[in-house]
């Protein structure tokens, strides 16, 4: 369990460092990968779909998976189309 | 025991996400950040499939493979004008898969540990918050409802109410392990999620959305708590703190607290009855405003939303190219938040191929902008709004504008007398320098190009 605090304390620091002098240009995408990547719920949705038991366990299991599907591919599809409109206009 | 191999993919996968948002707030590696960032994804999901899908593995790939279906589709077809609402949608959907991970495992679970018990309740309620409170924003967004603060009687209390109802639900499936009660809290979290984006007005939306998508990271780590898994707890925070800052970097965008813009419909009841008074506006043919823009020597273009909407960068590019062989300095005036989000603009006019060295920003503009003849607000309204600079009493007070009122003279070009996206009204619309064009803004853009070409 400490471990797990460690690990949370440490990516607070770095979620925090990583974004901290982003230029307004950038927020609507930004906002938009970060969504992409919380779609990692994929994997907590894959992994209980897979020891799931019971019929209703693998009902909400899979619709689990179906909608954090729709938000990784869509997150990422969408961040990609806007930045390849910045291709050009870069500084 | 999960084995070593799934760890080091984990682990290279968190580190994909870290090096995406790193590169997304760089313009020169966002786009090979942004690739990288589906990379680890697709590493993730790969390994959680091969090591986690014991049962039901046929019905998994079905899932995703629908999944893939409608969101890309829907990713692609997307016009760049609903950007704002689709990433509501996408991030809706995402606390909603959040909430069910955490509901199933416990409905599988026997022997729950207190931290366990704790992980889930606050997975299912930041989830269901997020997911209704997403729905409104969109509805908000794409004008399926009003975009104005919608202040319920009783709202403060009800809002108040939903979350103690939360709390005390949460406090019970924690004391008790009940799946009835944590069934009960969901739906208090939907209604918490509602509650609290109803009073949030037009302009602060976006930022409801990225405090939104904040909270859906917070509820994946949490999820990471309730499955044990690092992954889900380091690419959780990871958004959550990222999407905090950029939510206060947003709300510092439009010179507001976030306190303010959360809270701030609460108090501001009877700002309205003040501006009932008729006042008069001078409106112009295209004539008057050819002939205005043909004899200056400087022209601003301040775009807006309802140039994007309209499709009219094409013909302000043309004008403004007309105006320069003419010997006329144009330059175009881009607010931050200008379009329905904070970089909103930059994105739509990307998409147009204007010159970047055109676009100018706040403080390169307002310093010069009492020697600029002519401003052509083109669909924009509040990021020129006076009542921002100058009257506390206005729910955008504080927001930084261009300063345009104070420049020689002013065109607005706007469909109707409606206010802008954030439902306050113009005072420079009723200004003596300023001068409406009503119609479409595609459509007066070329009329206007046609006027200049013979003044």
């Amino acid at each position: 369990m400490i471990d797990l605090l460690t690990i949370f304390v440490l990516a607070v620091f770095v979620g925090f460092e990583v974004v901290s002098k982003v230029s307004t240009i950038l927020h609507t995408p930004l906002m938009s990968g970060a969504n992409a990547i919380h779609g990692v719920i994929l994997v907590g949705a894959v992994l209980i779909t897979g020891h799931a038991q019971y019929p209703l366990e693998v009902v909400l299991g899979l619709v689990a998976v179906f909608l954090a599907t729709v938000n990784v591919v869509g997150g990422f599809v969408v961040t990609d189309r806007m930045l390849e409109m910045f291709k050009g206009h870069g500084k | 025991m999960t084995p070593t191999w799934v760890q080091l993919a984990y682990l290279v996968a968190a580190l994909c996400f870290v090096l995406a948002l790193k590169g997304l707030s760089t313009p020169r590696y966002a786009r090979a950040g942004n690739l990288l960032g589906a990379a680890g994804m697709a590493l993730a999901v790969v390994t959680a499939y091969a090591h986690g899908a014991v049962h039901n593995g046929p019905l998994i790939l079905v899932a995703v493979a629908a999944g893939v279906a409608v969101g890309i589709p829907a990713a692609r077809s997307v016009k760049m004008t609903a950007i704002p609402q689709m990433v509501a949608l996408f991030n809706g959907v995402g606390g909603a898969a959040a909430a069910l991970v955490a509901l199933t495992e416990y409905l599988a679970v026997t022997d729950a540990s207190v931290l366990f018990e704790v992980a889930t309740a606050l997975t299912v309620l930041i989830g269901s918050v997020s997911f209704s409170g997403s729905v409104v924003t969109f509805l908000k967004l794409q004008e399926v409802m009003t975009t104005r603060p919608v202040l319920l009687p009783a709202g403060r209390f009800l809002a108040v109410g939903a979350a103690a109802a939360s709390a005390l639900l949460a406090l019970g499936v924690v004391l008790t392990g009940s799946s009835a009660l944590l069934v009960l809290l969901a739906l208090a979290g939907l209604a918490l999620g509602v509650l609290f984006v109803l009073p949030v007005g037009g302009a602060d939306v976006p930022i409801a959305i990225s405090l939104l998508n904040a909270f859906t990271g917070l509820a994946v780590a949490a999820s990471g708590y309730v499955l044990a898994n690092t992954l889900l707890i380091v690419s959780g925070t990871l958004v959550g703190a990222s999407g905090t800052i950029l939510t206060r970097l947003m709300a510092q965008a439009m010179g507001r607290s976030l306190a303010n813009i959360l809270f701030g419909a609460f108090k501001t009841t009877d700002a309205a009855a003040a501006g009932g008074e008729q006042r008069t506006v001078r409106s112009g043919t295209v004539e008057d405003v050819a002939i205005l823009l043909g004899y200056a020597h400087s022209v601003l273009v301040v775009p807006g939303y309802g140039l994007a909407v309209a499709q009219a960068q094409h013909a302000a590019r043309e004008l403004a190219h007309l105006l320069e062989q003419r010997g006329i300095d144009v330059k175009y005036g881009i607010h931050p938040v200008a379009g329905r989000m904070p970089g909103h603009m930059n994105v739509l006019l990307a998409e147009a191929d204007v010159p970047y060295e055109q676009l100018k920003e706040l403080d390169d503009v307002n310093p010069g902008i009492g020697s600029v003849d002519v401003v052509l607000v083109v669909g924009a309204n509040d990021v020129v709004n006076p009542g921002a600079r100058d009257e506390p009493s206005s729910p955008i007070y504080g927001m930084p504008i261009f300063d345009v009122d104070r420049a020689k003279s002013v065109v607005f070009m706007k469909r109707s007398m409606r206010p802008g996206f954030a439902g306050v009204d113009n005072s420079l619309l009723y200004n003596p320098k300023t001068t409406l064009l009503f119609g479409d803004a595609k459509d007066s853009l070329t009329k206007l190009l046609t006027a200049v070409k013979q003044v």
